[in-house]
């Protein structure tokens, strides 16, 4: 009976955080975000170096072997730096073929994806309100998809499209193919670039002859977001302190009015503790699969939602400047935007939780 | 991470829960009255090791060796079945723990097996009408006269003051030193002369707390806990554990099922609440506070139980004050729900039961007790200044006093 990290785990972050700490510090993580291109391929490339492109392959095709939980911890830390680039997607992309794909799909698609010389994404979102399997319209016709996805991160990069068809399969797709057109539909959140995708005929192949589904997938993506969005709000808080530390007024640090420092507690009081949500959730995804959906929706909907509001106050306790585009507070306040907005909002996943739990 | 129990540790399991099919009493014992029952059922689990644990046996305890799961088994078990366990009367809960840290062997013989037993009630006199948050600037003073303490002065908000037979708590002895270093922690049997109790009526509508006065009131000097001038870093000992006592995980469960149960009986438009997309919404959200506290709890858990506290020195010092707003959130959430019987004002039979009846009047009671943690054991704008200050390195406040 242990609910903590091993100090593997521990050391993971670590390195990461150490890593992009020295590569993608904010005055990098500025540049990249006016650029507004998403990705930096000398990054992309150091980090798959370290494997975290394929952190949950196994070791035989070329992974690190690894589990959901190390993902997450992972993810905290992209959201804690908010760095650019198609971890998100790619990640999700991979779960989904781990998930649903036969042994010798896997051993097809998986190698080029974890060394990180291929790209893939995640197209499952159809609307604002269409993001679960149940919803998903785009039609599978013997070995070709026609149909529209949105709100897929970095498919301009992409080399593969994991795609949710009808009927709740999953699907792999040349992007580069005939029948493929993507279309920038100008996200805020600039370190995740999203786009439009529309299938007109596209070959595709199903993945079949995995032991999961498609809603385990969707499940995973709630608990990266949410550790993503946990990292960001940590991130958003620290600032928070520094800036408070920081600046005058009245003759001292606005830190020493109470207005300022209990609205950090509170910050603090609605995040760190909730740690402990995403790492349950990722943790029920790896060993305990019947807690697993309602963990997931708890998180995503708890933790995007918490975080977006310490965005919303890290911007007010920054006064004027917190309004600019020269503060580094929006890079964060948009990559939570993002966060919570992909594949189901806190009131789809309340109300997902509310069924879950018969209420 | 692995949340499964090792094999001792389920078979600890096993042998607590037949431990506890002998829990409702039965037979003739069953006609006790129900206070008898406890301690019947109380005195069973310290001999079969499961109570006081951590008490030596000398002084009443179970005397176990350390296990935190096997701690965590118990009171997950016997709260499910009800049972008596380990009392968290201010006596057993607050005074005990201070005792064996600080206590004189003679003072740990008088007093602590009596306060495990419930034979001898303890009240805490520590505010005063002028010393709430600035607890350290008390004014109620203890002058030592021969062979014993001369009191006079006044404590407010002694919870239980009417029901107990000691009071311990911090009077100023040390008049001419500096505010923290002139309290001393004393032992008040609360029939001395010249102690008056005068309850006070809460807006719940009950008579839980009370005003003590002191006039002329002489205690034996040898009723200190430590040494003269200590009292305030004995009291700081204290109320960690008076902190503990309300950041109750399993309370709040048991208050967010009882939620989901009243919104299931109530209507909206005709319909069961549980169905209305707000309602429904607004309680998956609540139960997002909950899980959290509960998990947050297990993390905490898990770093005490690895010898790594250090590591979660933040989410320890919020537990207090999430755990206090999540019972508000659900609280607040059960008021409107009443709708317009909100106005019901709570029964006689509310307040003997504290409102643990899911009556609407208990509902009401229940709102209005759940403002009560908020403000006992350190208001929840101090936490946020603790928070502030040790959690994320700003500033203290600036304080006029010493």
């Amino acid at each position: 009976m242990d609910f903590g990290l091993s100090e593997e785990q521990e050391m993971l972050q670590e390195t990461i955080r150490g890593f992009a700490q020295n590569e993608c510090p904010t005055t990098r993580l500025r540049e990249l975000f006016d650029e507004g291109v998403g990705h930096d391929p000398a990054l992309w490339s150091a980090l798959a170096e370290m494997g975290v492109a394929g952190l949950t392959i196994p070791e035989e095709h070329g992974g690190a072997g690894m589990e959901m939980l190390d993902l997450a911890l992972v993810a905290e830390v992209m959201g804690e730096f908010a760095i650019p680039g198609p971890f998100l997607g790619h990640s999700l992309a991979i779960q989904g073929v781990l998930l649903t794909g036969s042994a010798a799909q896997q051993a097809a698609i998986l190698p080029p994806l974890a060394s990180g010389e291929q790209v893939a994404t995640i197209a499952l979102q159809e609307s604002d309100t269409a993001w679960q399997a149940t919803d998903w319209t785009v039609k599978l016709d013997g070995d070709r998809i026609s149909g529209v996805k949105t709100i897929v991160t970095h498919a301009a990069l992409a080399d593969h499209f994991l795609v949710g068809v009808r009927g709740g399969d999953l699907v792999w797709v040349d992007a580069k193919a005939d029948g493929v057109s993507i279309e920038d539909v100008n996200g805020i959140d600039r370190t995740r670039p999203v786009y439009r995708v529309t299938f007109n005929g596209a070959p595709a192949t199903r993945l079949e002859g995995g032991s999961g589904t498609a809603g385990d997938l969707l499940d995973a993506a709630a608990v990266l977001l949410s550790a993503d969005a946990f990292g960001a709000a940590s991130k958003l808080i620290d600032l928070d302190v520094a800036y408070a530390l920081e600046r005058e007024q009245f003759g001292q640090p606005i830190a020493q009015f109470q207005a300022i420092k209990h609205t950090i507690a509170q910050l603090g009081t609605d995040i760190e503790p909730t740690r402990a949500l995403f790492w349950y959730a990722a943790h029920a995804l790896d060993e305990l699969p019947d807690e697993a959906p309602r963990a997931a929706s708890v998180a995503k909907a708890h933790i995007t939602d918490r975080a977006m509001n310490a965005a919303r106050e890290s911007v007010e306790l920054h006064g004027g400047y917190g309004f600019t585009w020269e503060c580094e507070v929006q890079m964060w306040f948009k990559r939570i935007m993002l966060d919570r907005a992909q594949l189901g909002t806190p009131d789809q996943h309340r109300e997902r939780t509310a069924i879950l739990g018969g209420y | 991470m692995d949340l499964e129990y090792s094999a001792e540790h389920v078979a600890f399991r096993e042998a607590v829960l037949e431990f506890l099919k002998g829990w409702p009493l039965t037979g003739d014992e069953a006609k006790l009255p129900m206070e008898e029952q406890e301690k019947i059922f109380r005195k069973r689990g310290i001999d079969a090791g499961y109570v006081y644990r951590s008490v030596p046996k000398k002084y009443g305890g179970s005397e176990q060796p350390q296990d935190a799961i096997k701690d965590k088994i118990i009171v997950e078990e016997f709260y499910a079945a009800g049972a008596p366990r380990d009392l968290m009367s201010q006596g057993a809960g607050m005074l005990v723990p201070t005792l064996l840290e600080f206590g004189t062997d003679e003072q740990k013989d008088r007093y602590i097996q009596p306060a495990l037993h419930a034979e001898e009630n303890w009240c805490q006199g520590y505010s005063e009408p002028g010393s709430g948050s600035d607890l350290a600037s008390l004014q109620c003073q203890a002058r030592l006269e021969g062979n014993e303490w001369v009191i006079n002065g006044q404590k407010i908000w002694t919870s239980s003051a009417q029901r107990a037979h000691m009071m311990f708590g911090l009077f100023r002895t040390e008049p001419d030193a500096k505010k923290h270093e002139g309290i001393s922690y004393l032992l008040v049997p609360m029939d001395a002369p010249g102690l008056e109790v005068r309850p006070l009526r809460e807006m719940g509508g009950g008579y839980e707390f009370n005003e003590v006065f002191f006039t002329d009131c002489r205690i034996p000097a040898e009723n200190i806990v430590a040494s003269r001038g200590q009292g305030w870093q004995v009291s700081r000992a204290t109320l960690v554990h008076e902190r503990n006592l309300i950041g109750n995980p399993n309370m709040m469960r048991e208050a967010f099922s009882d939620l989901l149960n009243l919104a299931r009986s109530r209507t909206i438009g005709g319909k069961p609440a549980i169905e209305d997309t707000g309602i429904r919404r607004r309680i998956a959200e609540i139960e997002g506070y909950v899980q959290t506290s509960e998990l947050s709890n297990m993390r905490q858990f898990t770093a005490g139980n690895r010898g790594e506290m250090l590591k979660v020195m933040r989410p320890m010092m919020m537990n207090k004050v999430f755990s206090t707003d999540t019972m508000q959130l659900i609280m607040k959430c059960a008021y409107d729900l009443l709708g317009g019987d909100g106005i019901l004002a709570p029964t006689e039979e509310d307040l003997d039961k504290w409102g643990r009846e899911t009556t609407p009047t208990g509902w009401v009671l229940s709102y209005i007790f759940s403002m009560g943690p908020a403000i006992a054991g350190g208001a929840t704008n101090i936490q946020r200044n603790i928070i502030g200050e040790r959690g994320y390195g700003l500033p203290r406040d600036m304080r006029k006093s010493s």
